[in-house]
């Protein structure tokens, strides 16, 4: 089951304020799309919407023809999961129980099933996080957390993962390491869609970058067209400059 | 360092221990007291031993071990809820309410009310308006937040308190004796349709509040996250909320408020085996019931005198959480 958004026109207001404004946007296929765009351009709340956790929001958005608000939740869950930047644990859960939730969509009696373990192992072993399985949530670093989340999502078995910096808190080695996963996730047919603030990380791995600004579109293209000097210059005020790296491949400088 | 999972296996090995200490809690605690009681004599049905045991203090033991269970069980769903280590049965103002229902009967002087004793009916009158009340004052259009339910419920605790305290103050001596007695909580034997009534509240909600386990998991980390799951966050806050109130107000009314059950014995069994709901809930219930059983049980034995239950938990729960607090500290499980 492949997963495609529609929105038209959507936009949100928090108290007569528009945070986002007339937001036309298609994801037909899979592939791996970066969102990018200054602080509080609308990045979170244009994938809350996605997600289904922003209500009363204006204009359309669609899953697979349908309203998002119209799916009954659990059947939404099923094909569509989303992650968030950081999660407050007041309680001792363990990062395999944590990951465990994300099979509650599928859930049918009162244990888990194999295959639900089957499918927590998996996503656990893709994040690298099995040698976290039995610590408490509460004691993972940062990037720690942001892995045992994703894999919560992977163990979800989703058509499609909306992600919230993804990356933030994470070490070199495990930025590009996600990045690689979310990319196989998308070969493997399933709709990504990430907010980054690294625009190198968008340049080379996205599929796709959608530019948001003041709560509107202001661009959609491939990363190399989308992420040019004047649209970084356009887009965050900053000046950037695409140079050779060493082994030839592009890198975008930016600062003066 | 290492926490072993919370497999199948493990679950039901957790939940017989637990069941098998509330069984022998029931068995034993009819035994101790003034008058000896031989068991197998009360098994015989030999007077007086089985008039003594089953008539007298195995209802008491039964009353325990549902208003333990029920506290604990609705202070562990509210925890959730609310995402606050630190909220109880009592704090969305339940109790409070019950508590001024009974307190307004007392100063009164109604002593039945529908063929029913004064103060229960009062104390359930009073518990449902606050239900009310608080979940129309924290329904913001059609949209309940925890947050919200958390104000309205604190608000609601102190105007009631303050009622109470008017109403106290307006009481005569005697009545003034019985509002103190209520409002410390007491395990008093009642007779056998007030037991029954109360297992056919707390029973059943207990029961469908342990099936929904998978989802208060959910919903103790957040709700959005809840949501993204798969799950109805507004449905089950509001769920959540009714079963906890219903068994925090059916306790109350009868026992009148007890404290430190609903804070204590979660807390405990999260130390030793985590927050999974599916194993907590049951866990809690089981665990909750035997400890206060076992506080009465100390109560109406150590000294000449009664001692009111709330004065055992507090006494006995509090140094033992601040042991198991104190002895996993390093493990990081709190």
């Amino acid at each position: 089951m492949s997963v495609q958004f529609e929105l038209d026109q959507a936009g949100m207001r928090y108290g007569g304020v528009a945070v986002l404004e007339g937001v036309t946007l298609r994801f037909p296929r899979a592939e791996l799309v970066t969102l990018i765009g200054p602080n509080g351009a609308g990045k979170s709340t244009l994938l809350g919407i996605m997600a289904g956790l922003r209500r009363g929001h204006e204009g359309r958005c669609l899953m697979n023809g349908r309203a998002v608000s119209e799916w009954r939740r659990r059947d939404f869950a099923r094909l569509v999961s989303f992650v968030p930047q950081t999660l407050r644990f007041d309680f001792p859960f363990t990062a395999e129980q944590v990951v465990l939730m994300g099979r509650t969509p599928y859930a049918g009696g009162f244990f888990d099933s194999r295959e639900d373990w089957l499918a927590v192992q998996e996503a656990m072993e893709e994040t690298d996080t099995r040698g976290l399985a039995r610590r408490d949530f509460r004691s993972l670093s940062g990037g720690e957390r942001q892995r045992v989340m994703l894999a919560a999502a992977l163990a979800q078995k989703p058509a499609a993962l909306l992600l919230d910096e993804p990356a933030a808190f994470l070490d070199l080695h495990h930025q590009l390491m996600i990045y690689e996963l979310l990319r196989r996730q998308a070969r493997a047919g399933r709709l990504v869609i990430a907010v980054t603030h690294d625009v190198n990380l968008a340049a080379s791995f996205a599929d796709r970058v959608v530019a948001l600004r003041a709560g509107r579109v202001a661009a959609d293209a491939a990363p190399c067209e989308a992420l040019s000097a004047e649209r970084i210059r356009e887009v965050f005020g900053v000046r950037a400059e695409w140079i050779a790296r060493g082994d030839g491949r592009a890198w975008i400088a930016y600062g003066d | 360092m290492g926490i072993e999972p919370l497999t199948a296996g493990r679950a039901v090995r957790v939940l017989l221990l637990a069941a098998a200490f509330a069984a022998a809690v029931m068995l034993l605690t009819p035994l101790v007291g003034p008058a000896r009681i031989d068991f197998w004599k009360a098994w015989r049905g030999e007077f007086p031993d089985a008039q003594m045991f089953f008539g007298v203090r195995w209802p008491r033991t039964l009353l325990a071990m549902l208003s333990g269970g029920a506290l604990a069980l609705a202070g562990v769903l509210f925890q959730a809820l609310l995402r606050d280590p630190l909220a109880t049965p009592f704090t969305l103002g339940v109790s409070s309410g019950a508590s001024l229902g009974a307190v307004l009967m007392i100063v009164l002087g109604v002593h039945t009310l529908w063929g029913l004793p004064a103060l229960w009916a009062g104390a359930a009158c009073g518990a449902l308006a606050v239900l009310v009340i608080v979940v129309s004052v924290a329904a913001e259009g059609r949209r309940v937040s925890s947050f919200t339910l958390l104000l309205a419920g604190v608000a609601i605790n102190s105007i009631a308190s303050s009622l109470i305290m008017l109403l106290h103050n307006l009481a005569t001596v005697g009545q003034s004796f019985a509002i103190v007695h209520w409002l410390m909580g007491n395990i008093d034997p009642v007779p056998a349709p007030t037991l029954a009534g109360l297992a056919l509240v707390v029973l059943p909600v207990s029961i469908l509040a342990c099936a929904y386990a998978r989802h208060w998991n959910l919903m103790a980390v957040g709700e959005e996250w809840a949501a993204a799951r798969g799950a109805s966050p507004q449905r089950l806050l509001l769920g959540g909320y009714l079963a906890g109130s219903l068994l925090a107000a059916a306790v109350t009314a009868v026992t009148g408020p007890i404290g430190f059950v609903g804070l204590v014995v979660p807390h405990a069994l999260r130390l030793r085996i985590g927050s999974d709901h599916r194993v907590l809930l049951p866990a809690s219930f089981l665990v909750g019931g035997a400890f206060l059983t076992l506080c009465d049980t100390a109560a109406r034995t150590l000294l000449s005198v009664e001692l009111p239950v709330s004065v055992v938990t507090a006494l006995v729960g509090g140094p033992v959480f601040i042991f198991l607090l104190r002895s996993r500290r390093r493990s990081l499980w709190l």
